[in-house]
């Protein structure tokens, strides 16, 4: 369980019941998604049985309703959360430094295979955020990828992605 | 006395070579698993379910859950050294673990602690050795409005054991169950909310949910609360052992009721974590020593530990039995089973008996040496904590990539884990619970059936489950459940009223 610290000191990014609020919206368009989803596929009783949207059309109710008192609740009993916050603006950045790069890494993973991406990724994440010199970094990430590698392609014969645009791996006789 | 000569032949099946070993790997990376933040029971079975994929069944089974033994038991070592529960089932275990090891006492502490998770496990063993074949018996009678009961009861009594908002418990489930309708739909072949996108045709594995959900969410969590470990000093000798064990016979009251505390809550998918802290607040408030708990008791530490693991093993006997997974852990054990063809439920004994007591016997085996591997190599799994986390977070990143990756060998679901570790970090803040979300994936489609047929046998009209004594009593159980937090306040209402 985190607890949400709430300090003068940190400002915070985003409080807690404005995220209450954007996630309980989120919520409901999603429930509309599924819902117009199942009516088109047809949320009646047919003529051999429920249809394939009756199941998903009475969750998709059950989910905007249950998401509905959510939103009330948030927006308009629970005021006091106005001010206690989700996150704080120091934190957020930590977080965002290890979510971005991870979007870099999956993009990499997509386009140039995982076993370069990951070495970049780890080297880059060691050097950056551990403030590790380049050799030790360059070290465990080329560590990490060759036990990988050895224990994916080689051992369980699990071919994992080697790139979908280019494969780096080629340049040293692996396809 | 079936059930004994079944369980030979388990031990019999699990007692050969190559699975013994499998059991000691398990074991090993399970406790590896539990150490470190970031990575649990759930998704560290997740990631390594591709490599089992080309081994028997049997022995995958028995290397997956031994994986899970591991991560119960690594839970309580970073709890108590480092005051960081590992796995969310060990937070109680920090009120006395902590203080004991700083007072000097860690190996005790440890001891303690491995040995109620052992006592918890085999108590929960043994009832699922006994009991499993009588409910599997009984539910071969069952038919899909039964099914389907006991599937609401499971989903309903997350709504009334859950102390948070029962709105957003339901919401987190239904958005699971849409998930789970997304692609091929079992009965007509009709593609279902895929919108066109052929990505989207595999529909959601819940594997990849999980390892985001708790993989990807755990370390954008401890990133924001900039993790720092700073550990007592670990070493078990012999000789505390020993002592230790010469002590806790005292405490057989507080452990007999964590048993059953922990068998009651992980056959009812109440879970380990709400386990640990009913046997914790029990214990506290029955011990002679009550006052002391939370600075260093040792009676602290055997109640929540005692618990989570009965609860952890019990949560097997329901996905046994029934097909219906007691916690997600267990639910990521059923998708194995469901990987390899393997149908959990009631006609499993009959069918498979040799895989149900080879399991059934490597609970034993494996938690006997789940106990040898931690109490010999605590130090050495205390000091894979002290690698920085900014080598660990990567690695693990990397490791759950992977992990979503090898599941359909599709590079979408990659992007998919990122996109539910995002969610697995709101959730968590916002306290929308995960497990029933990650159950209704798993369960999604085998409710959705027994619904669509009941629905059949009694053309539409939802008094099929209320028809006979069984399914209207499961029902209304369920029922109740869903209502509790309404009628939980009602009776609080009226009780100081009446005093």
């Amino acid at each position: 369980m985190s607890e949400n610290t709430n300090s003068p000191k940190s400002e915070s990014a985003i409080s807690v019941r404005a995220m209450d609020i954007i996630t309980a919206l989120l919520f409901i368009i999603l429930g509309l998604v599924v819902m117009t989803g199942s009516v088109k596929l047809g949320a009646s009783w047919g003529s051999d049985g429920p249809e394939a949207g009756y199941f998903p059309f009475y969750i998709s109710l059950i989910f905007i309703l249950s998401s509905s008192i959510t939103l009330y609740q948030a927006a308009v009993v629970d005021k006091k959360k106005k001010t206690e916050s989700f996150v704080d603006k120091e934190p957020l950045k930590q977080v965002l430094a290890v979510l971005l790069p991870a979007i870099v890494f999956v993009l990499g993973v997509q386009l140039i295979g995982i076993y370069v991406s990951s070495l970049i990724y780890i080297a880059v994440f060691m050097v950056w955020l551990g403030k590790y010199p380049l050799w030790k970094a360059a070290t465990v990430s080329l560590g990490v990828t060759v036990a990988l590698y050895l224990m994916f392609e080689h051992w369980f014969q699990v071919p994992l992605p080697h790139g979908s645009w280019i494969n780096p791996l080629e340049f040293i006789g692996v396809n | 006395m079936e059930e004994i000569n079944a369980l030979f032949g388990g031990f019999a099946v699990a007692m050969t070579p190559f699975n013994l070993l499998l059991m000691l790997v398990g074991v090993t990376l399970g406790v590896i698993i539990g150490v470190l933040p970031g990575l649990g029971g759930a998704n560290g079975i997740a990631i390594l379910l591709p490599l089992t994929f080309t081994m028997p069944p049997t022995s995958a089974i028995i290397m997956l859950s031994c994986i899970y033994w591991g991560a119960l038991f690594g839970g309580a070592i970073t709890s108590i050294l480092f005051n960081i529960p590992g796995e969310p089932w060990s937070v109680a275990t920090t009120f006395d673990g902590y203080p004991m090891a700083r007072n000097g006492k860690a190996g005790e502490a440890l001891t303690a602690a491995f040995t109620s998770s052992f006592v918890g496990a085999f108590f929960a063993i043994v009832m699922i050795t006994f009991l499993a074949p009588l409910v599997a018996k009984f539910a071969l009678q069952f038919g899909p409005p039964e099914f389907f009961s006991v599937y609401l009861l499971t989903f309903c009594s997350f709504v009334g054991m859950n102390k948070g908002s029962p709105f957003k418990t339901i919401s987190a489930m239904m958005l699971g169950f849409a998930l789970a309708t997304v692609g091929m739909d079992t009965v007509t072949g009709q593609l279902r909310l895929t919108f066109g996108q052929p990505e989207l045709m595999r529909g959601f594995d819940f594997l990849i949910a999980v390892i985001g959900l708790f993989g990807i969410g755990e370390i954008l969590l401890s990133m924001e609360e900039g993790l720092a470990f700073k550990g007592a000093a670990a070493k078990i000798r012999r000789q505390v052992v020993l002592e230790t064990w010469a002590k806790l016979p005292k405490y057989w009251a507080t452990t007999l009721r964590s048993c059953l505390i922990g068998c009651w809550m992980g056959i009812t998918p109440g879970g380990a974590t709400p386990a640990s802290f009913m046997a914790y607040g029990v214990a506290k408030r029955v011990s002679k020593n009550g006052e002391n708990f939370g600075k260093g008791e040792m009676e602290g530490i055997v109640a929540p530990e005692t618990a989570a693991h009965a609860a952890g093993t019990a949560a097997l006997l329901p996905m046994l039995s029934l097909g219906i997974p007691g916690s997600p852990t267990a639910a990521v054990l059923l998708g194995g089973l469901l990987i390899w063809g393997l149908q959990p439920g009631p006609l499993l004994f009959v069918e498979k008996p040799d895989f149900v007591w080879g399991l059934i016997a490597s609970m034993y085996l494996g938690n006997l040496a789940g106990l040898f591997v931690v109490l010999t190599c605590v130090p050495l799994f205390a000091s894979i904590l002290r690698i920085p986390f900014s080598i660990i977070a990567p690695v693990i990143l990397v490791i759950c990539a992977v992990g979503a990756y090898t599941v359909h060998n599709a590079t979408f679901d990659v992007w998919l884990m990122l996109g539910f570790g995002v969610m697995g970090y709101v959730f968590k803040k916002l306290d929308y619970p995960m497990a029933p979300m990650v159950l209704a994936l798993v369960l999604g489609d085998r409710a959705e059936d027994s619904f669509r047929q009941s629905m059949l046998i009694s053309q539409g009209s939802l008094d099929v489950f209320f028809s006979n004594y069984l399914v209207s009593g499961i029902t209304a159980l369920a029922l109740l459940l869903l209502f509790w937090p309404i009628i939980g306040k009602v009776i609080s209402k009226k009780k100081p009223a009446a005093a």
